[in-house]
């Protein structure tokens, strides 16, 4: 199996460029830590959740599975850097020079990707229960929610390949990777409850992919507040469909992406 | 044809409206080293990059060890090493790390990447530097970890794209060494490079790249031999001397001699060696003409690449303005006198 071996090859490399360069870490963390604080302080007292008790803690509860999903996204920015500066310092040269398996300098990438993601989220999760954040479930439930943002996060660093193998320098991939994500996020039931947002921004907003993520999760957290009520349908069926999503995400933009790896020229 | 451990034939590649290869052929026997020499831009890294499956040629065929590089790119891989023009090296790896990678993705086991990593740094003298980020390693040592990168599988077929560029004298001549107990033992080398006393020492065949085609091969004898024997170079002190000069060296001259008035400088070909020197000086002395400079100079690698090339190469087209240059014509090697007279004459 060179593929695996290849891929494990890789990724462990890319692990070990994380620990080298911490930076990376440690800014990927302060983002998401900062809008879990920013939500629930400063926006959360003018946000009410419909079906939501008035307890002051509930906005958080419903904001958290948001946050960690949004957070799994930036995976994109990650890869998408990560794929760009590696062409431009002809280490993709290297890699294509050597006897590989295809798609395994991708692969790796997007795997070191995942173990960064399930590091900020184990942080992430820290903060969150310390200011109050708590899980109604079994916990094993709980574990499935984790790791439906997991494949979310794995299924975007394909995307950010994509755009890695895209771009000419590191620093267009980086916003390149970004521009897109807060469009993405924001539309969705992450930071705000979609019945609040104007008719014909509400079917965009339930079907986008990563509306699913956020309810399917909230659901395995147990945090849906006990009223509210999902007529739409990508919402009342969020697990299979965030998984579905999730799946096409990988299937379509890793085979784009091995592509153009495969034909990348001059 | 089957001898030929690469090979390739009427390669073309344009980047746009660049011709970077318009149709070469080149062969390199089995176990031999075929130095490709060029000007900046001549394509050298490209014929490089198309025969180590990098980059697909617009039409032209090209096999490496028998196995066509298009058809079989994957089976090529695994035949072949390559270090490119740039260190390709992962900076925040350590030396070691980079050459265990390399090893582990040629499927060699973990213990095995480990130890020819470690025999790789000592032959490269990077052991000290072994356990550091490649970050804080100098050009050279990024150079020499690359090229060892390269040498991870012991391939049969190795592609070094200017290996010695950065290198100081004493890490070039280990990495000659290296690569002439490799070709000892088998291992066919396509070499580019810009030093052609390189080219002089390690390729059996040189191959001159210029505007993407081979405009001349052989052996670097042949190469001399082709654009003619020795010559006698008088600088003269004093330039009203010049036409005197020129007069007493008609005797010996075999061609027409070249008279650079500014540098004072008289080119005659001659034939006969040490012998016509001694004449020559005699002579000049006898009519007391005063000598600043007096040599014979046999063709280099340089004279070939020049005349052959016949054009300056891009770096210098809009470099130094003043022929001669900013140093004295005597300091010059002889690579920069030519050019600066090439010039004068373009
Ligand atoms: N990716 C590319 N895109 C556009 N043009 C290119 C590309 N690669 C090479 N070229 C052009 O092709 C020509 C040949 O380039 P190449 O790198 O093969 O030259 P070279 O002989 O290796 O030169 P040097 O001695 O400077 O390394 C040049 O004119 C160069 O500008
Ligand atoms: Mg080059």
């Amino acid at each position: 199996m060179t593929a695996m071996n290849d891929s494990f090859v890789v990724a462990k490399r890319n692990v070990r460029r994380m620990t080298r360069i911490p930076e990376v870490l440690v800014f990927g963390l302060i983002q998401p830590v900062m809008f879990v604080l920013l939500f629930t302080y400063v926006m959360g007292g003018a946000i009410t959740v419909p079906g939501a008790t008035t307890d002051p803690n509930a906005y958080k509860q419903y904001l958290i599975a948001g946050i960690f999903a949004q957070t799994v996204t930036f995976a994109v920015a990650g890869a998408s850097a990560g794929i760009s500066e590696d062409m431009t310092k002809g280490l993709v040269d290297r890699f294509r020079s050597l006897p590989m398996a295809r798609g395994a300098v991708l692969t790796g990438r997007t795997l070191a990707d995942s173990v960064q993601t399930a590091l900020i989220l184990v942080v992430l999760s820290i903060v969150s229960l310390l200011i109050g954040w708590r899980t109604h479930n079994d916990l094993w439930k709980v574990f499935c929610g984790f790791l439906l943002l997991l494949l979310l996060g794995y299924a975007f660093s394909w995307i950010g390949a994509l755009i890695g193998l895209s771009v000419r320098s590191p620093e267009a991939a980086t916003s390149a990777g970004l521009v897109w994500l807060f469009p993405l996020t924001f539309i969705s039931n992450a930071f705000v409850p979609v019945a609040t947002m104007p008719g014909w921004l509400q079917p965009i907003a339930y079907w986008n992919p990563f509306s699913a993520t956020v309810q399917a999760v909230r659901q395995l957290f147990g945090n849906v507040p006990p009223g509210m009520v999902q007529t739409a349908w990508p919402m009342k069926h969020a697990i299979p469909v965030s998984i579905g999503w999730s799946v096409l995400i990988i299937v379509v933009f890793r085979t784009l992406a091995v592509r153009k790896y495969r034909l990348a020229d001059g | 044809m089957s001898e030929a451990a690469i090979s390739a034939e009427g390669l073309v590649r344009t980047f746009g409206d660049v011709r970077a290869l318009d149709g070469v052929d080149l062969e390199v026997p089995e176990a031999t080293v075929l130095g490709l020499l060029g000007p900046n831009g001549a394509g050298k890294t490209t014929a490089v990059r198309v025969l180590t499956t990098l980059l697909r040629p617009d039409s032209g065929r090209a096999s490496v060890a028998g196995v066509d590089v298009l058809k079989h790119p994957d089976k090529v891989r695994s035949l072949i090493g390559l270090s490119g023009q740039y260190a390709a090296v992962d900076e925040y790896l350590t030396g070691q790390e980079n050459l265990q990678m390399v090893g582990e993705l040629y499927q060699m086991s973990a213990r095995e990447a480990k130890a020819r990593a470690r025999e790789l740094l000592k032959r490269f003298s990077l052991d000290d530097a072994a356990g550091r980020i490649a970050k804080t390693y100098s050009g050279g040592m990024r150079r020499r970890l690359d090229l060892a990168a390269a040498l991870v599988v012991r391939p049969p077929v190795m592609f070094l794209d200017e290996p010695t560029t950065g290198l100081d004298p004493r890490n070039r001549m280990a990495l000659w060494e290296v690569i002439e107990e490799l070709v000892g033992e088998g291992t066919t080398l396509l070499l580019t490079t810009q030093y052609l006393e390189e080219a002089d020492r390690l390729a059996h065949d040189i191959a001159v790249v210029d505007r993407g085609r081979v405009i001349a091969r052989g052996t670097a004898d042949q190469l001399k031999a082709q654009i003619g024997g020795e010559r006698v170079e008088v600088v003269v002190t004093d330039s009203a001397a010049l036409p005197l000069a020129v007069e007493a060296l008609a005797p010996y001259a075999i061609g027409e001699p070249t008279v650079e008035p500014h540098t004072r400088r008289i080119t005659v070909p001659v034939t006969g060696g040490a012998r016509v020197l001694a004449d020559v000086i005699r002579d000049l002395d006898a009519r007391g003409i005063l000598i600043h400079d007096i040599g014979l100079r046999r063709p280099t690698l340089d004279d070939v690449f020049l005349s052959l090339t016949g054009h300056v190469t891009e770096a210098e087209e809009g470099g130094d303005e003043d022929e001669g240059g900013p140093q004295s014509p005597d300091g010059e090697t002889g690579a920069g006198r030519r050019a600066g007279r090439k010039k004068a004459r373009v």
